[in-house]
């Protein structure tokens, strides 16, 4: 059985004068201790799947409909006592900005053991003997006298290292990280990327990584989802998807990156926008911005299809993959 | 002008140097210690002693992490700072010690570009009122149509659709806005652009578009580019050459191609390997120890030995100098000026 079973999960937002669709009947599966990255740019709806998986929408957010099946029990149908029991618990989420998760007016110290205290019958003493243990464990110089600071004391690297004891502190099957790396020097993230691969491996804990950059996406994840507008268009093994992506906006988007080009000359860029919610056009969502869109495509949404090792939906995978120019690009 | 020797770089910066002050004020720089009042001023040491060129049509790029001094070199250059010691010359002029009036024909000559398109365009201006006034402040005997057709021309040339005139900077996407402040640097023609994090706050697709605009207006203004990021990737791609920042000081400076293909000072080396790949499965990075060092207490030395596998005696005692390479890159560091660095991997 998977850990986590997201099944056409939709989330709209009731604005004044109208509702819009954050994220339109969204399904994935998430095994045990597997690393799942969600990548798209702002808009698409992947910080709102992360917050869906462990219930935190506030209005107007809410979820229509669809099931998030977690050990076999539906998140979206929990009560609060079963919700608190999830959060921090079985699940736990990491922020991108570590100043705003921590509160600026409590010790290290006095966060962790309030955190392990709610959940577990434990005295003081053995909470904070625990709260040292974790600190440890992600490589914190001389933790005794680290929980007697404040956050404001120590620098942005380190606190995202707390953040990460903080989410372990109760041994959880799943971490969500949402840019959990984005705030930070590229030195730092390369260590904090380097921990939580290691950490995540040798306690089979499962990771759910939301973030724009695809090269992070490659180096920490095993499966990847591609997100648009709120729906998924690609998803597949992380290698796969990077090395031969199939969805037109995938190619885009990773042939968009410098390094994919000779230094000096013309990106190969996606024209337009990603679309807004209230104005998403019918059919494909991509559709003004892909050069292989037909009427068909303008008109019906395309379902995932299984193809060249992935699931994509695009009505046109077929014949892109027949385009010369791609074929010329692979070669 | 007329004493240009084609043969001087456009920009020269000589030695410059940059502290902000920590207390405001004579009441803040008093501490109590040992029993006594003393004086005391703590300043941060934002920019030490860098020197630097770029030549007409070049893309220096500075880049360096957060706290390295990047923006406040370009800040000094854009005479937005005025340094606390050292020159900045441009076009054989020396630029940082005129004063406003003496600047405003630099100011013509030198735009700037900011991270945050958000925060650089007036919320309460139309973009042709935002795009106007540039042109209308430093051509002030040009009439209404001709201000019109400057502003239309460059418009076209950045891809800003002239239809948006009349609309307002929170209707238009991050990477509209940042089109539209690139227009708005644009429309005095410029010789020299400074561009602080252009292309950071946007999204991927988004990216590609802005770097190609500006590559575009590159080549077909001749524009000179001072472009400041931390972006490892989008430097190779826009730089012709490349400084490596740390602690407020160049650690390197090379071509592109060559500081890529063999980077020398350690801290280029870690900075290059710290970069998530797309291909490859496994990282494999040079670890540095601990993090970057504030600026307020500077350690003696080479800024970067606390933090250098490869520090001794000499690193914790000596600054090191920049030293011309075979290559033609300049580094800074004992270590490759004593040629230990390869030794001791090879061992």
């Amino acid at each position: 059985m998977s850990l986590l079973s997201v099944r056409d999960l939709t989330v709209k937002f009731a604005m004044r004068d109208q509702t819009v669709t954050a994220l339109n009947g969204i399904s994935f599966d998430l095994a045990k201790g597997e690393r799942l990255g969600i990548v798209g740019e702002s808009g698409a709806g992947k910080s709102i799947t992360g917050f869906s998986l462990m219930n935190l929408l506030s209005r107007p957010g809410y979820i229509d409909t669809g099931k998030i099946l977690f050990e076999g029990e539906d998140v979206v149908q929990m009560n609060d006592k079963r919700l608190r029991n999830l959060r921090g618990n079985r699940m736990a989420m990491i922020f991108q900005d570590p100043m705003v998760t921590l509160n600026p007016v409590l010790t290290i110290g006095q966060q962790m053991i309030e955190t392990l205290m709610a959940h577990r019958k434990l005295s003081h003493e053995e909470a904070r003997q625990i709260a040292i243990v974790k600190l440890r464990e992600v490589y914190i110089p001389s933790p005794e006298e680290r929980l007697e600071q404040y956050p404001h004391e120590l620098s942005g690297g380190m606190r995202q290292r707390i953040i990460i004891a903080i989410a372990l502190l109760l041994d959880p099957q799943l971490i969500i990280a949402d840019e959990p790396t984005t705030a930070l020097d590229v030195t730092i993230q390369a260590d904090i990327m380097e921990l939580m691969l290691e950490l995540c491996q040798s306690n089979q804990v499962g990771l759910i990584l939301i973030t724009h950059d695809l090269g992070v996406v490659s180096q920490m994840t095993e499966r990847t989802l591609v997100m648009y507008a709120g729906r998924i268009i690609e998803s597949g093994r992380t290698r796969e998807i990077i090395n031969d992506p199939q969805h037109p906006y995938t190619q885009g988007l990773i042939n968009a990156l410098p390094q994919q080009t000779v230094p000096g000359q013309r990106l190969k860029q996606i024209p337009g926008n990603m679309p807004g919610l209230a104005s998403i056009p019918a059919g494909c969502a991509f559709n003004p911005r892909c050069k292989y869109a037909t009427d068909l495509c303008r008109s019906r949404v395309p379902e995932a299809v299984h193809y060249g090792g992935v699931e994509v939906a695009c009505h046109e995978v077929q014949r892109l993959n027949s385009d010369e120019d791609r074929q010329e690009a692979r070669a | 002008m007329s004493d240009v020797n084609t043969d001087r770089p456009l920009l020269e910066i000589k030695n410059l140097e940059k502290r902000f002050d920590l207390d405001q004020g004579f009441l803040e720089t008093l501490k109590f210690k040992q029993g006594k009042i003393v004086r005391e001023s703590r300043s941060v040491h934002a920019v030490n002693n860098i020197s630097l060129e770029a030549r007409k049509g070049e893309a220096l790029c500075v880049v360096g992490e957060s706290g390295c001094g990047k923006s406040t070199v370009a800040r000094l250059v854009a005479g937005l700072l005025t340094p606390t010691a050292g020159e900045i010359h441009y076009g054989g002029q020396r630029i940082d010690n005129l004063s406003r009036a003496g600047m405003q024909p630099l100011r013509k000559k030198i735009q700037m570009i900011f991270q945050n398109p958000y925060a650089s365009l007036n919320p309460r201006m139309t973009i042709r009122q935002a795009l106007e006034e540039p042109v209308r402040h430093h051509y002030p005997n040009a009439s209404a149509a001709e201000v019109r057709d400057k502003v239309t021309e460059v418009m076209l040339s950045v891809g800003v659709d002239p239809s948006w005139a009349k609309r307002y900077p929170h209707e238009f996407s991050g990477g509209q806005r940042q089109r539209i402040a690139i227009a708005r640097a644009l429309t005095v023609d410029p010789e020299f652009i400074i561009a602080d994090e252009p292309i950071s706050a946007l999204d991927v697709s988004i990216q590609a578009q802005v770097l190609n605009l500006m590559l575009e207006a590159k080549e077909s203004r001749g524009l000179t580019y001072l472009f400041i990021t931390h972006d490892l990737s989008v430097v190779e791609h826009f730089g012709t050459r490349v400084a490596v920042l740390y602690l407020g000081s160049v650690c390197e400076v090379a071509d592109t191609a060559t500081l890529f293909s063999s980077p020398k000072h350690p801290y280029t080396r870690a900075l290059l390997s710290a970069v998530p790949q797309l291909k490859d499965d496994r990282p494999n990075h040079i670890r540095l120890k601990g993090e970057i060092p504030t600026p307020i207490n500077l350690p003696t030395g080479c800024p970067f030995q606390s933090r250098c596998a490869f520090a001794d005696a000499r690193c914790k005692s000596e600054k090191p100098k920049a030293i011309h390479q075979p290559d033609g890159s300049m580094v800074a560091c004992h270590a490759v000026e004593e040629d230990r660095l390869d030794a001791v991997a090879a061992g």
